[in-house]
């Protein structure tokens, strides 16, 4: 039962790549739009708010529709970025990575947005009075003050990215070696007779993943928070 | 030379304060909601005044008719809170440290060995503020502010938090600093015996206004 074949396999590693890349990515930009939700007031924050929320609330078939709208080879923002930049985001695996990124946005952005919003802004102040610049005070104190949320916010947002379905499928369709990741490997698998053995196999190894990503985060976490209370 | 001439509205509550004050240890005085903590707040430019002057040494740091406000990080005043505020994820020593960093001084050992000579926290070191005491965290506070050489020391109640046997714990280190380190300082309390032992200068703040100025028998009662 648990050989794997080589095609599992390569859907098994390419949803790694898909969520890792689309969490790298997304954690800068999370971090960045979380600290401006935690700590700034500027017009129309609410619009922003509901905008990286959208992907939570949208049917994620029309996330991925969208998507392929924007980015795809015909969209305005595929085809400026094909042209110019050589990046090509439809039926690859960086669309994967994309659509990904943005339907765990969401899920991304929450906990550090309530970390940072959860570090003691006394703490930045007696950054300033002792010479630190606002640029430094964030990296200095507010960051790390904040990284179990980051952390936390780094592994729901991966653990989503890695079961990301109904929005790949409708941007990047499912092909095998490229844009086939375990979600759409098992939702095949399902389609063809005889494939229930590979798809329970797809199942374990998800479970898995995501169990190991769950108590990864838990240890990161709870060392993050010794290192901030004394040793 | 610190000249501080401001008025700030902070909802009902509104503060007009004018002093100029040559000692080495201005007592801010008053009972609480006085408006002392906001007053030390403008001079440290965590707070923005509505309107007037701020000024060390001749130096402008906030002149609202000519639109200046020179940014807290760029004063070089240093400040000790009543919450002593020390970093919770680096140890002492990394707190000690950190001004000198933010302004890129040299290393400066000497100094360094004397501050902590003085406010006896060499064997606390390694620590981090977690596991320290309170009188124990507010030595640290005070040498942190002070290795970051700045030219003026704010003292907010720095010990304020602390019970009756830590305050004559940390009050003869106070006295120390005063005596040693030629930084001038402008003390906060609300308590007479601190400001007759510390005070050079007293101002008398009484609901948001200056009531009197002048040497320590302005506390006398009358």
């Amino acid at each position: 039962m648990f050989d794997i074949t080589p095609t599992e396999w390569t859907a098994i590693l390419l949803s790694i790549r898909v969520a890792t890349v689309a969490t790298l990515v997304a954690t800068p930009l999370g971090i960045a739009l979380a600290f401006l939700l935690a700590r700034r007031d500027f017009w129309g924050k609410s619009l922003v708010d509901a905008l990286v929320h959208l992907p939570l609330v949208l049917p994620p078939v029309v996330t991925g529709y969208l998507l392929l709208l924007a980015f795809g080879r015909r969209g305005p923002i595929g085809a400026f970025l094909a042209d110019h930049l050589g990046i090509v985001f439809a039926f690859r695996w960086t669309g994967a990575a994309l659509s990904c990124g943005v339907m765990s946005f969401p899920l991304l952005v929450r906990p550090i947005r309530l970390s940072i919003e959860a570090v003691d802004r006394k703490l930045e102040q007696a950054a300033e009075t002792l010479g630190a610049a606002p640029w430094r005070v964030f990296f200095n104190v507010t960051l790390p003050l904040a990284l179990p949320g980051v952390l936390a916010g780094m592994v729901l947002g991966f653990a989503k990215a890695i079961g990301e379905f109904g929005a790949t499928i409708t941007f990047v369709s499912n092909i095998p070696g490229e844009t086939q990741t375990i979600s759409s490997a098992i939702y095949s698998l399902i389609q063809t007779p005889d494939g229930d053995a590979a798809a329970l196999r797809l199942v374990v190894v998800s479970a898995i993943i995501a169990i190991a990503a769950l108590i990864g985060a838990e240890m990161f976490a709870r060392r993050a928070t010794q290192r901030l209370h004394g040793n | 030379m610190l000249r501080v001439d401001v008025t700030k509205k902070l909802g009902e509550f509104s503060i007009e304060a004018t002093f100029e004050s040559e000692g080495r240890v201005t007592g801010l005085f008053g009972a609480s909601g006085a408006g002392k903590t906001s007053l030390v707040n403008m001079i440290a430019g965590l707070l923005r005044p509505d309107r007037g002057t701020i000024a060390i040494d001749g130096e402008l740091l906030d002149d609202t008719e000519k639109g200046i406000h020179v940014p807290t990080w760029r004063r070089r005043i240093g400040y000790v809170f009543q919450d002593a505020r020390l970093f919770p994820h680096l140890d002492v020593r990394q707190n000690l440290d950190y001004g000198r960093r933010m302004n890129a001084l040299a290393d400066d050992p000497d100094q360094r060995k004397r501050v902590t000579d003085l406010l006896d926290i060499g064997q606390l070191l390694d620590r981090r503020p977690g596991k320290l005491s309170g009188g124990e965290r507010q030595r640290v506070a005070l040498g942190r502010a002070l290795l970051a050489k700045p030219r003026l020391l704010l003292l907010d109640e720095p010990l304020g938090a602390l019970d009756e046997g830590r305050r004559a714990e940390i009050l003869p280190y106070l006295v120390r600093l005063r005596d040693e380190a030629r930084i001038p300082m402008v003390y906060v309390s609300h308590d007479a015996a601190e400001m007759r032992q510390l005070a050079t200068q007293i101002v008398l703040l009484q609901r948001g206004r200056v009531s009197s100025f002048g040497g320590v028998k302005v506390l006398s009662p009358s």
